[in-house]
C-alpha cells in the first residue's frame, strides 16, 4: 500500500454513516474508494450534483454528468442537482458534515495553504476557500513532509492562505494531529513511527494526547 | 416568444469589442459551445470574460484565448489550459481569480438586484485585500459585490418558445445565475418546443431572463474520460 493508499483509508474513519461529505480533488477523491458498503454517506460535488455514484461503465458515459475534477461520474439513487449558488449555498451554510481537502502547508492555528505557489502559474483556488468555513468539520490530508524531506506542517505558513483558522484535522501518512487552542495534539501515529519521531519531522512543537494510539493504522 | 435566431453568429452579432460576457459552464459541461465558435469566427476582441473556467487547449474559452480575443479573465479554477499560464506569464490577459462560491454568489446577487454581500470565504487570504471585513456573531466575513454582464451566454437541454429553460444533470452550474445577470442573454438550446410543451413545474430559469435563443447540437466534448475498471 502506498502512502496516498494509507492516508484514503485513514481518512475514510473520519466519515460517519449519514454523513453529507465533500471530497477535494486529487487524493480527497481516491477516500470514496474506501468508504465501507454498510456505511451510508452521501457524496456533494459543488459543481451541483448531491450523490456522486461510482463511474460509469462505458456504455453510461454521460458527458453532462461530472464531479468536481471534471471525471465523468453516476448519480446515485436519490441524488439531486442544482445549480452552483444553491450549492455553494449548502456548503457556506453548514449543512455538509465533513469536507477532506488536500494540503501544501498546515500551520499549528490551522490555518491552510493549498491553492497557491508564489511566482509558480495560478490555477485559482476553485471551491477550497468557501469549503473550508462552510464544512461542520475540515480535514486535511497530505504527506508529513515535502520532497525536501521538511515539515509541511508549520508554526506559521508560508504560502499564501486559503483559509485561516480553518482545519479541524490533519492526517498524513505518519501522524494524525488536532488543531486546538493550545496547540496540536497528537492523536495517532502510523505503524513504522515513534511520537519521538513524529516531533522530529513536525516543526511545530506537539501536545502529546493521554491516550495517544501508536501503530494505529 | 422569443426571438429565435437562425445561427449562433446572427446571435452573437451585435456583441462588439470591448463587451464583458459571463458564459455558462462548469469545466467543458453546459458550456454555450456554438455561441463561442461564432465568437471565435467574428473575432470580437478585447473582452472580458466572467466564467467558472476558460476551457481547454482547443475547445470552449479556451479557442477565445488561443484568438487573443479575451483581454480579461474573472473565473475561479483557470488550470486546464497552458495557453492560458503562457498569457497571464507573458502579461497579455488580466487575471482576477474569484473563490467558485463567491463567483456564483456575486453573479446571483447581480442578476437579483443585490449590489453587494458578506461571505467568509476569503477571509485572511490575498483575496481579502482591499475588501470591507466586517464581524457578525464573532466571525470575519469580507464585503463582495454582485456583478452584471453586458451579454450572457448559456446553454440548456431544452428551452421553449416563451425562452423557459430545463438544464441537464451537472450541464445546470452556472447557468441559470448568468441567466438573470446579463443584460442581454442568449441561450443555445439542445432542444427547442412550442409553448406549452414544457411542464411549468419543472422550468429551471424562467422566460423572463432570456433575450435571444439558438438551437444546436452540441459535440459535449468529454474533458475527463473516467470509467469504472
Amino acid at each position: 500500500m502506498n502512502s496516498r493508499e494509507k492516508i484514503a483509508r485513514r481518512a475514510e474513519k473520519e466519515i460517519e454513516a449519514g454523513f453529507y461529505v465533500n471530497l477535494g480533488i486529487g487524493m480527497p477523491t481516491m477516500v470514496a474508494n474506501y468508504i465501507s458498503e454498510h456505511k451510508s454517506v452521501v457524496l456533494q460535488s459543488e459543481n451541483g450534483l448531491l450523490g456522486i455514484g461510482p463511474y460509469p461503465k462505458e456504455s453510461d458515459v454521460d458527458p453532462d454528468l461530472i464531479n468536481a475534477g471534471k471525471e465523468t461520474v453516476t448519480a446515485i439513487k436519490g441524488a439531486s442537482y442544482f445549480d452552483s449558488a444553491e450549492s455553494f449555498a449548502m456548503i457556506r451554510g453548514g449543512h455538509v458534515d465533513i469536507a477532506i481537502l488536500g494540503g501544501m502547508e498546515v500551520s499549528e492555528k490551522g490555518d491552510l495553504a493549498n491553492w497557491m505557489i508564489p511566482g509558480k502559474m495560478i490555477k485559482g483556488m476553485g471551491g477550497a476557500m468557501d469549503l473550508v468555513h462552510g464544512a461542520k468539520k475540515i480535514i486535511v490530508i497530505m504527506e508529513h513532509v515535502n520532497k525536501r524531506g521538511e515539515s509541511k506542517i508549520l508554526k506559521a505558513c508560508s504560502l499564501p492562505l486559503t483559509g485561516k483558522g480553518v482545519v479541524h484535522r490533519i492526517i498524513t501518512d505518519r501522524a494524525v494531529l488536532d488543531v486546538t487552542e493550545q496547540g496540536l495534539k497528537l492523536q495517532e501515529v502510523a505503524a513504522g513511527y515513534t511520537i519521538k519521531d513524529i516531533q522530529a519531522c513536525t516543526e511545530p512543537d506537539l501536545i502529546i494526547a493521554e491516550n495517544v494510539r501508536t501503530e494505529a493504522y | 416568444m422569443k426571438s429565435i435566431e437562425s445561427s449562433a453568429l446572427k446571435a452573437i452579432e451585435e456583441i462588439n469589442d470591448g463587451s464583458t460576457l459571463m458564459v455558462g459552464g462548469f469545466g467543458l459541461v453546459g458550456i454555450p459551445e456554438k455561441l463561442i465558435l461564432a465568437l471565435v469566427e467574428k473575432g470580437t476582441k478585447d473582452l472580458t470574460v466572467i466564467s467558472n473556467n476558460c476551457g481547454v487547449d482547443d475547445w470552449g474559452l479556451g479557442l477565445l484565448l488561443k484568438n487573443k480575443q479575451i483581454r480579461k479573465m474573472v473565473g475561479s479554477y483557470v488550470g486546464e489550459n497552458k495557453e492560458f499560464e503562457r498569457q497571464v506569464l507573458s502579461g497579455e490577459i488580466e487575471v482576477e481569480l474569484i473563490p467558485q462560491g463567491t463567483l456564483a454568489e456575486r453573479i446571483r446577487a447581480g442578476g437579483a438586484g443585490i449590489p453587494a454581500f458578506y461571505t467568509p470565504a476569503g477571509v485572511g487570504t490575498p483575496i481579502a485585500e482591499g475588501k470591507e471585513v466586517r464581524t457578525f456573531n464573532d466571525k470575519e466575513y469580507l464585503l463582495e459585490k454582485g456583478m452584471t454582464a453586458d451579454y450572457s451566454l448559456i446553454r440548456a437541454a431544452h428551452g421553449d418558445k416563451a425562452g423557459n429553460l430545463i438544464y441537464n444533470k451537472t450541464a445546470r452550474n452556472f447557468n441559470p445565475m448568468i441567466a438573470a445577470a446579463g443584460k442581454i442573454t442568449i441561450a443555445e438550446v439542445e432542444v427547442l418546443h412550442e409553448i406549452g410543451e414544457l411542464e411549468a413545474d419543472r422550468i429551471h430559469t424562467p422566460g423572463i431572463y432570456v433575450q435571444k435563443m439558438i438551437v444546436a447540437q452540441q459535440e459535449k466534448r468529454i474533458e475527463r474520460l473516467t470509467v469504472q475498471s
